[in-house]
Formats: C-alpha cells, structure tokens, sequence
C-alpha cells in the first residue's frame, strides 16, 4: 500500500491538532478526513513537538498506521466505525502495550520481557475506534506529584516549559495539553490524573475506585489505584470512560457493574442539582489562583453554600502513611537489591516506608472506613462538592519548597494535599481547567460513588459557559 | 492507641530505629541517604500520629475492599 504522504489526492485541511476527540470521530466517520491522515499529523506532531515537552517514551508508528489503515477500510466497507474513530491517543507507560516493557517510569522495569497483550483499557479504546500512538512519561513507579524522572528526564508543561507538567501521568497532561493527541489515559492514586490536569490545563477524570478495570496495569497501591482519561473537553472525557466501563474478572476490584454511558445524558444541564464547595480545610492553604478559580466556578453554578468534608486533613495524612507502606511492600525487595537503580527521591521514600510498623497502617485504614462513613453522609445533601485541585499553578521543574499560609513546605508532598482526601475513598472527580493567565489551574468536580455522570454533566456545562476551557500553548 | 506507644520518641529514638530497622528489613541505608530516609520517616510518623489520634471504637473495620 503506497504510503498516504505519497497520496495523489491530497485530503482537505483538517486541524486535527486542536479539533478533539469527538470532532475527529465525527469527521473520520463522515469521511471528511482519514483516520490515516489524522495518525500521520499526529505522529508529525510528535516528531515535532516532543524534543520541547519529552512526553513520549515510546512512539508505536508502524502500529499505529496499521492501525489507521484498518479502520479507514471499514469505512469503505460501510461497517460501523465505532465512537472514537480515527482519534489518535498515547498512554502512561505503565499500561501493558504488546511488544513493550512496562517501564512504569523506572529505570528497572524495562528490563522485563516485552508485554505480549495491551491492557484492556487500551483494547476497549481500539475496539471504540481510537489509534494507540505511544506511550507516556511518568514519575517513577507513579510516586510522584512533579513529571519530574531521573531516568527518562523531566516532563515540561506546554504552557511554559520551565514549569511541571505535574505527575504521575506527566506525559499523560503534556500530551494532552501540547495537542498532540487529543486524548490519553493515566493513572490516579493520589491525584496523579487531578494533578496533571490542573497544571496543564486539562479536564481529567478519575473515576469511581473499582469502576475501570486495572487489569495489566503496572501497580502502585492497590488500595487507591485508579485509571482514567485525560483531554480537551468534557465530551471528549465521557466519551472514552463510555468506552472503556464495564467488568473485568481480571482486576479483583473492578466491580461487576452494567456499563452506565454518560454521553447520552452529559448536555442535560445542571438544573436542580444541589452543589456546595468545600470549606475548612480545602480553604487553607490555597494560593490566590486557586481561591480564584474555585470562585468562578461556583458562582456559574451559582454554588453558594460551603459544606465541610470533616476530618479532610486526617484523611490526607492517613492516605500518607497507606500509600508510604503499600508502595514499600511493593518495592521493598528491590530496594534491596538494586537501590542504586531508583530514583533517589522514590527509594529514599520506599526505604522509610519499610519501616512504617504495621499497626499504623492498621488505624489507617480502620479511618478509612469511618471517614468513608462520614463523606457518604454529604450526599444525602448535596450532588456534588467542588474542591481546588492544587494549591497553586505549575511550580518550575527542580522546585524545592513552596510558602503555604507564611510557612515554607516541601513541594512535592504538599501539591496533592486536596486531592488525597478525595481518592482515599474512591468517588468520582472530574478535574476541570480555568483557563487563567498566565498558567491555567483545576478545581475538582467530585461526586457521589459511581455517579460519574454528574461530575462530567457540571463539567460540560461549566464548558459550555465558558468558564472552563483547555488553553492552548504556544510553540 | 497513641503514636508514642509504637514508634519512637525523638531524634536519637529514631535514628535507632532506622538503624535498626534496616538491620532486620535486610536493607541499606548509605551515610548520605540518611537524612532523606530519616526526613520522610518523621513526615509519616507525624501523620500516622494525627490519625492515631482519632478516637475509634475497638470493633471498627478497616476499609480494604476485597469481594470473595
């Protein structure tokens, strides 16, 4: 098959760097333009673009052609295309892609034998449409808030490049945020899709703990282990996680729930839903874009009341120690053989949280249980609850310490304060962009358990409002 | 329960500790890597603390999800 730059009937222009998931779809399904096109951009994009942003490690170009080639043939064969087709997407490199090592951002790990399956997430996508491209950069072995890696070097932010991404899905919000692919998927533990998706401008969701199968996915802590998209709108992100819902044998926690799609029902509006925004300890701490942001988007919710997420600031720290021990037990063998191998930053962590006693960790989640208790509650009065996503915009790549209410704390502890409290018991979030100048900021949509279809309807509206957008950088 | 009752009381505790933990864990602390171990320990001794704190009945369940 001649390749499609060597076509002798050129496609009429199509920006498929800015257009979106769902315009691609639309196009590639209507035949206003190839899904081959669409991936020959995308990878341009790559080429071009990625030496500024570093977030691909790998790029899949021949497979992802193959790809292409397949889904513009069942075009032409009249056979339904599916609801991404043609939509270019990349994923953090710790999803199973066949042929592949699943680095997880290690220097370790990709010495383990290629994966011979892609995880499900990605099968679902593919099987809805969608181009596998490549696979992203993350913080090593997810334990990480920045983009930052030793091993892979650092992830830059599209909106300025000095600046963090955020992490752990570093690559997944770079991508994204850099247009180029339209879509991506990451992880979230602590805030590791939140996080990105704040720094780079993006709507993220994490949904419900258990709702997306985990299957062939490199692990971080299995109690807060989350997958979800990243993108460019709302649409965009509920069409995806439609995509990929459903049970999965494979992941034990994946619940055996129906697919629930939220697309359908996303522009139904947010009329006669109850929000509230979190007060307390979801006010302290905050840079001034945070306040900001939060403002905005309750007021074009006309959000008025606070509501008090109680004993937020003991959930975040009983997610610490959790997450400390959890990611060391996961670890601990290899930090004692191959210490010198880790990110100094990761294994000094890993190493302390070895000698975490268990009975801690014990309390910790006896809390968990409780404060899963007290958060349900909320519900019974509200809809939704929004939160800041991070206490400030992008930190610069290397920052060491930031200024938290007159007192200086380390940064990367300190980026995921809001976000912590919320994943510890799993309900869906979705992360939506104020698109402030000079660096755009999120604020969490965060809903009751598997009501996913609420946090993207208030994210869809706040869109249509022009109130949260995706800013696009640069080069 | 109370954190003093199951992690160390000061500096000299804790170094103690690590020293010693690392001895049993099987693992190795470099002089140089130290100070950071030691760093992120307190950080999460101080938090275990706080939750510790929280007054919860003996027959509390913890929260792990585990469908059989």
């Amino acid at each position: 098959m001649p390749s499609p730059r060597r076509s002798s009937t050129p496609e009429p222009a199509f920006d498929s760097a800015w257009t979106g998931a769902s315009g691609i779809a639309e196009a590639v399904t209507a035949g206003r333009v190839s899904a081959v096109r669409v991936t020959e951009d995308a990878l341009a994009r790559v080429m071009e673009r990625d030496p500024l942003l570093n977030a691909f490690t790998d790029v899949l170009a021949e497979r992802a052609r193959r790809r292409a080639q397949t889904i513009d043939a069942a075009r032409a064969a009249k056979q339904p295309m599916g609801p991404l087709a043609g939509v270019p997407f990349a994923v953090k490199n710790l999803f199973d892609v066949t042929g592949l090592p699943t680095r997880a951002g290690s220097k370790i790990n990709r010495e383990l034998a290629p994966a011979t399956q892609d995880s499900p997430l990605i099968a679902r996508l593919e099987a809805a449409g969608a181009v596998l491209v490549g696979a992203l950069n993350m913080g090593e072995y997810a334990y990480d808030f920045t983009g930052e890696n030793a091993h892979d070097g650092n992830a830059h932010n599209p909106h300025d490049r000095s600046r963090m991404t955020g992490g752990s899905s570093s690559g997944s919000g770079g991508a994204v945020a850099g247009g180029l692919v339209p879509l991506s998927l990451g992880s979230d533990t602590n805030g590791s899709i939140r996080v990105p998706a704040s720094f780079c401008g993006l709507f993220g969701l994490k949904p419900t703990y258990g709702r997306l199968t985990r299957a062939r996915t490199y692990p971080f802590v299995s109690s807060f282990d989350h997958l979800g998209p990243l993108a460019r709108s709302a649409r965009d992100l509920a069409l995806a996680y439609d995509a990929m819902q459903g049970p999965d044998a494979e992941d034990p926690v994946c619940a055996d729930r129906p697919v629930e799609p939220v697309t359908p029902a996303l522009a139904r509006g947010t009329d006669g839903l109850r929000i509230a925004v979190a007060g307390g300890y979801f006010r302290k701490g905050t840079f001034p874009e945070a306040c900001v942001a939060v403002q905005r988007v309750a007021a074009a919710l006309g959000a008025n009341g606070d509501i008090e997420i109680p004993e937020a600031q003991r959930a975040r720290a009983a997610a610490y120690v959790i997450t400390a021990s959890e990611g060391a037990s996961l670890h601990v063998e290899r930090v004692r053989t191959r210490a010198a191998d880790y990110d100094p930053a990761v294994r000094d962590r890993l190493i302390a949280g070895a000698m975490i006693p268990a009975a801690l960790v014990n309390r910790a989640q006896k809390f968990r249980r409780w404060y899963r208790g007290e958060v349900l509650k909320l519900f019974d009065q509200v809809d939704a609850i929004l939160a800041p996503a991070t206490p400030c915009t992008a930190p610069a790549i290397g920052q060491q310490t930031f200024v938290i209410d007159g007192v200086e704390v380390p940064v990367r502890p300190n980026i995921g304060i809001y976000t912590q409290p919320i994943s510890f018991v799993g309900l869906p979030v979705v992360a939506v962009p104020v698109p402030l100048s000079p660096l755009p900021i999120g604020v969490q949509v965060i809903a009751p358990p598997w009501r996913e279809d609420i946090a993207l309807r208030i994210a869809y509206a706040l869109e249509q409002a022009g109130v949260c957008s995706a800013p696009r950088p640069t080069f | 329960m109370t954190v003093e009752e199951v992690v160390p009381k000061n500096a000299d505790h804790l170094d103690a500790y690590i020293d010693a933990a690392a001895q049993v864990l099987g693992l190795t602390v470099k002089p140089e890597w130290k100070p950071a171990v030691r760093a992120n320990l307190e950080a999460t001794f101080k938090l275990a603390a706080l939750v510790a704190e929280k007054e919860l009945p003996d027959d509390a369940e913890p929260a792990p999800v585990f469908h059989a």
